[in-house]
């Protein structure tokens, strides 16, 4: 039987870490983009620009050296921030920023931009007529968006955003520069005390495979759901 | 007792695209029980003239009153935009448009597609708008066909579902857009034939059509555009029976 000489506990509640990671850094991911690609796909000349500046350096720079820049970067600039709160106007409050939060920020931050490129995609992919017929019904834009363009968005989006998110699932594991003790720093903390690496990476691999595979069937049955009244696959 | 306001009136509608003015000041008057059909060659403006009805595409110049209530402009960088967004969106409702290629939304079964605009643009309760979609699915014969997506229809059924979904909204003026046009000639009867009746019950219509025995048999007016201006309007058998103009009769010449 595997003995995990004790660490069970502690890996499982690295799982913990590195699901809730996940799903919450999908969310914010998930907006980010949704708000992206409107701004590139609006008539702002400025929300162009600042759209199409946010997808380019996300994409040019590594998510290593962007998690440590947000997370003592973001530390730092809150640092001032409370200083000069604290100099000028004797306010005492001080912000310590948190790991998990810097994290999910951080991950939420780079899958923003490449969910945005896949949003852009998928709502250009529908039909013009669609739209058309909303706003000839007397529909607000907020209401053709929400009973027309996302439903009929989403079937294009999701082989992008279940792509996007079995990559997220896996950068999660860099929290660990950061201090967090998701599953993978678990385990390389207890294979060296252990020295059987063996031990702890198996199983660690496995329960990213399971999250991995269960995330592909609900990604398939969501994808069925949007297909709906398209035929076909 | 005061007057009731015209359905539809538009004065003076030009528009550009780039450096072509394809509408260069046309006007029409839709009084209640009207059916007005606009013909001419493809190019003559009449799809855009139609559009500019309901704002799908934005006049350049013109003003445009829905029962009554003159729709506000103001100048943009972009150009002339309606002023009052939420103006439009209440003046669209009034106006249901036939598409030629039907834009029945395709991820909701026929009955949803009829019921979703009373619903949530007009608020009717979800209850009473699916009641009336099934007496208006019997009406184009299309009892059957309730729970089926568009895809699965012909064209001829979609078109006929895409006018249930207009008379849904019991709107003041009903815009057809080549109705036909993408249809197969064998499915085109049953289009014409819901259409006819809709005219006799007194429906106020404006259709952009090439079926010139649709326009002799069926309308108050015709108007016969070329190049984005009207070169000829009036009864049917004046203008279909008897053109004046050298260019409409030739359009209206057989063309074999």
């Amino acid at each position: 039987m595997l003995d995990l000489h004790g660490y069970g506990p502690r890996l499982l509640e690295g799982a913990g870490v590195t699901l809730q990671l996940a799903v919450l850094s999908l969310a914010l991911a998930i907006l980010l983009g949704l708000a992206t690609a409107s701004a590139r796909m609006s008539r702002g000349w400025l929300l162009q620009r600042l759209a199409t500046l946010y997808t380019t350096v996300i994409r040019g720079v590594p998510d290593l050296v962007l998690m440590m820049l947000l997370f003592f970067g973001g530390q730092m600039a809150l640092n001032v921030i409370t200083d000069a709160l604290y100099d000028r106007f004797g306010v005492d409050w001080y912000v310590n920023l948190n790991a998990f939060a810097a994290g999910v920020i951080t991950i939420g931050f780079i899958f923003g931009a490449y969910m945005g490129e896949t949003f852009r995609g998928a709502f250009m992919a529908v039909d013009a007529g669609q739209i058309e017929a909303g706003k000839a019904y007397g529909m607000s834009p907020w209401l053709v968006f929400r009973r027309i363009r996302f439903p009929q968005m989403m079937r294009h989006a999701l082989p992008g955003i279940s792509n996007n998110w079995m990559v997220l699932l896996k950068t999660t594991a860099l929290v660990s520069v950061i201090g967090l003790s998701d599953m993978v720093r678990v385990a390389a903390e207890a294979s060296r005390a252990t020295h059987e690496p063996f031990t702890f990476l198996l199983p660690v691999a496995a329960a990213y495979l399971l999250i991995a595979s269960v995330s592909e069937w609900l990604f398939a049955w969501l994808q069925k759901r949007y297909n709906i009244g398209f035929g076909g696959h | 007792m005061a007057e009731t306001p015209i359905p539809l009136e538009v004065r003076n509608i030009k528009k550009r695209f780039g450096d072509t003015e394809v509408l260069k000041g046309l006007s029409l008057s839709a009084h209640k029980g009207d059916v007005i059909t606009l013909i001419g060659a493809s190019g003559s403006g009449k799809s855009t003239f139609l559009r500019c009805m309901n704002l799908l595409e934005q006049p350049d110049e013109g003003d445009l009153i829905v029962h009554g209530e003159e729709v506000r402009f103001r100048q943009t960088r972009h150009g002339r935009e309606p002023a009052d967004w939420k103006q439009v969106v209440r003046m669209r409702a009034k106006l249901s448009m036939v598409f030629q290629g039907f834009n029945l939304w395709a991820h909701m079964t026929l009955l949803e597609n009829i019921i979703e605009a009373p619903v949530h643009v007009l608020g009717k309760p979800k209850k009473e708008a699916i009641e009336q979609a099934r007496a208006l699915l019997e009406r184009v014969g299309l009892t059957a066909r309730a729970d089926a997506y568009p895809a699965q229809m012909s064209g001829g059924q979609q078109q006929r579902g895409a006018i249930a979904r207009a008379l849904a909204m019991d709107p003041e003026v009903m815009l057809f857009d080549e109705p036909t046009s993408a249809l197969d000639p064998e499915l085109v009867g049953d289009v014409l034939k819901v259409m006819h009746e809709l005219a006799e019950e007194g429906r106020t219509m404006i259709v952009v059509t090439h079926e010139m025995s649709f326009a002799r048999d069926v309308s108050s007016q015709v108007i016969y555009l070329h190049q984005g201006l009207v070169e000829e309007a009036g009864a049917p058998d004046q203008v279909l029976g008897n053109p004046q103009s050298p260019r409409l009769k030739q359009f209206l010449a057989p063309k074999y």
